[in-house]
């Protein structure tokens, strides 16, 4: 990206002042060398994001943030409902409420090593992976709709999982507002036999080890020390949310003229929040959260099957589960006074500081866990919001690494048998059922996930509590 | 005139699908074999079965993306994969027959599912060689 084009406000905030039709200015949260190495897309697209109707304070845009479809993926922006603000299904993206949970283990990494290898054979095997994997599960109509309305509460009403997780997932587990009506039936249709998969591009579940500690504090509230395993999952609303995105983005974007809106780009497809349009779509995107939730939460009951089978010794209990494509209500203070607004984030994580009333008792002093995935060989990191985060992009940080280079350079780069090999001989076992997907998520695809959880860190977005190493990863 | 052909072309996240022919309509089918082409090597794929399918779009564009979806959504729900089509177009009206199998794990290594079709570098045009152009970015 061309720095010239952007008044630097302090070593991590970059601003672009509003010119044409933006309606506020775009920020860039990232250091030099970050900032540099992104696409001028970013640019493009921060400063389109600040011309859509309604948009409040800025655009803004994450240290991990690159080329995305209207919104940059690493985007945020609030709209308000009285000054006429949207809701862009665009701005929320495919795959709908993709996130990332983690669970504790209660197991060291001395006690992983000699099963290592049986354990990720177990997991590969128990943990539908990577396309054409189906679920444990088949949903007809009825049960279709209660996991809709229910998300994760519906999960453990069937059996998946403990009631005490719920409080470690944001929404309490259950996304209020859901409108299963407003989900066609192609999309559930699509979801029918996707109930509990990974699915497959940059969706994995790794056992990880801690290895270093930042904040000793809130890595104590948290539960998380060096040694400690832990394991990550990060999936989404799979088949349900991807036709839904589909189906919406079309929608919009037929619609935008009717209701006087002129999108710089056909990707920013979006409706008034006060239309019926844009409230079919909250209906709908509300249940695909609840989708990828529920999701979740069966994952995790077949991993703790494959842990209590493995290593009878070990206890899961949830950590944390944020969801990194959304748009949720939240109440945020502009110019001093608390104000109801819609606020996006695509492929960036909600990062509420403590005393957060939304946060579990537990957590609340600590403030919110923010779970940064790395890829396959990279660290992965534990955050925490701050008080200041929420000064700074409405309570927001980064969600992982961020692609550096195409799916096409990558398998230009490297060999899937190869990377494997390379990742064997450091001690991470992958399983995977495609070479080629395992090729164009090769590490070093991405960007370097240190320089970018330091610029989120140094940023005050949130604050570094822990580094975690991956020694298992099952890639879909 | 260039010969019908598809290719992938990059995108910082995911992949672009680019189909060129004679006709609209071949650059349609050209870029279907390029969908098919994120998943899986075309060739591996025998058009054993075949599906109908349909769409109508406000413009060209939209149509052309809405073709994509469609396929995309007969992967999902079928559990296919595709590697011959047939499009005709009349007007802003797409019917298309598309021939393919079973999606087989072993035998066809999926690299990747697709999400859906983007309207990000999204074009359908006439280049000035006189070949169609039709492409958008996948979500993978």
């Amino acid at each position: 990206m061309d720095l010239a084009k952007l008044e630097r406000r302090s070593e991590f905030e970059w601003r672009v002042m509003p010119f044409g039709r933006m309606r506020v200015p775009g920020v860039i949260f990232a250091s030099e060398a970050l900032l540099r190495q992104m696409d001028d897309k970013v640019y493009e697209q921060v400063t389109n994001v600040a011309m859509l109707p309604g948009i409040v304070a800025a655009s803004y845009a994450m240290p991990d943030a690159h080329w995305g479809y209207g919104f940059p993926i690493g985007g945020v922006a609030a709209f308000d409902p009285d000054q006429g603000g949207v809701v862009s299904a665009g701005g929320v993206g495919f795959d709908i409420s993709c996130g990332v949970r983690t669970l504790h283990t209660g197991l060291r990494h001395d006690d992983i090593e000699p099963l290592k290898k049986q354990l990720a054979d177990t997991l590969y095997h128990a943990i539908p992976a990577g396309l054409g994997s189906t679920g444990a599960i088949r949903l007809e109509a009825a049960q279709m709709d209660a996991m809709l309305r229910g998300g994760a509460h519906w999960a453990v009403d069937q059996g998946f999982g403990e009631a005490t997780d719920l409080e470690r997932i944001e929404e309490g587990g259950c996304m209020r507002g859901a409108d299963p009506s407003q989900v066609s039936e192609q999309a559930k249709k699509r979801q029918r036999d996707e109930m509990g998969t990974l699915g497959s591009g940059n969706h994995y579940l790794e056992v990880q080890q801690v290895t270093d500690i930042y904040a000793a504090d809130i890595a104590a509230a948290f539960g998380v020390k060096p040694g400690d395993v832990v394991v990550s999952i990060h999936c989404g609303s799979r088949g349900l949310g991807h036709q839904i995105g589909t189906e919406f983005l079309r929608r919009m974007v037929i619609s935008a003229p009717g209701y006087g809106i002129d999108l710089p780009d056909r990707e920013l497809a979006c409706a008034p929040i006060r239309s019926p349009l844009g409230q079919d779509y909250l209906g709908a995107m509300r249940s695909a959260i609840n989708c990828a939730l529920a999701n979740r939460q069966i994952l995790t009951h077949l991993t703790r099957k494959v842990f209590s089978q493995l290593l009878p010794q070990s206890r899961l209990p949830l950590l944390y589960d944020v969801s990194h494509n959304t748009c949720k209500v939240e109440t945020q203070t502009v110019d001093g006074r608390p104000k109801q607004l819609f606020v996006h984030r695509k492929g960036a994580t909600r990062a509420f500081g403590p005393g957060h009333p939304d946060l579990p008792a537990a957590l609340r002093q600590a403030g919110q866990p923010v779970l940064i995935g790395g890829s396959m060989g990279t660290a992965s990191y534990i955050l925490a919001g701050t008080r200041a985060s929420m000064q700074r992009a409405f309570g927001s940080a980064c969600h992982g690494s961020g692609r550096a280079m195409s799916r096409h350079q990558a398998l230009r780069n490297w060999n899937g048998r190869h990377v494997v090999d390379e990742l064997a001989g450091r001690g991470i076992l992958i399983r995977s059922p495609s070479s080629r997907g395992v090729a164009e998520e090769a590490p070093g695809a991405y960007k370097d996930v240190n320089a970018v959880v330091d610029s989120a860190d140094h940023a005050g977005l949130a604050c570094k509590v822990a580094r975690l190493e991956p020694i298992i990863c099952i890639k879909g | 005139m260039s010969a019908e052909r598809w290719e992938h072309f990059p995108h910082e996240a995911d992949m672009g699908v680019r189909g060129l022919g004679a006709t609209l309509e071949r650059a349609f089918e050209q870029a279907a074999l390029a969908l098919t082409a994120v998943v899986t090597d075309p060739a591996t794929v025998t058009p054993l079965e075949r599906v109908s399918l349909a769409c109508e779009a406000p413009d060209t564009e939209l149509v052309f993306v809405d073709w994509l979806n469609a396929l995309v959504y007969e992967m999902a729900t079928r559990s296919m994969l595709f590697s011959r089509f047939e499009v005709r177009l009349q007007g802003h009206r797409l019917s298309a027959k598309a021939w393919g199998e079973a999606l087989d794990i072993a035998r066809h290594h999926p690299a990747v599912e697709v999400k859906g079709a983007t309207y990000t570098a999204l074009k359908v045009a006439l280049q000035p060689d006189g070949a169609w152009l039709a492409q958008c970015v996948v979500d993978v």
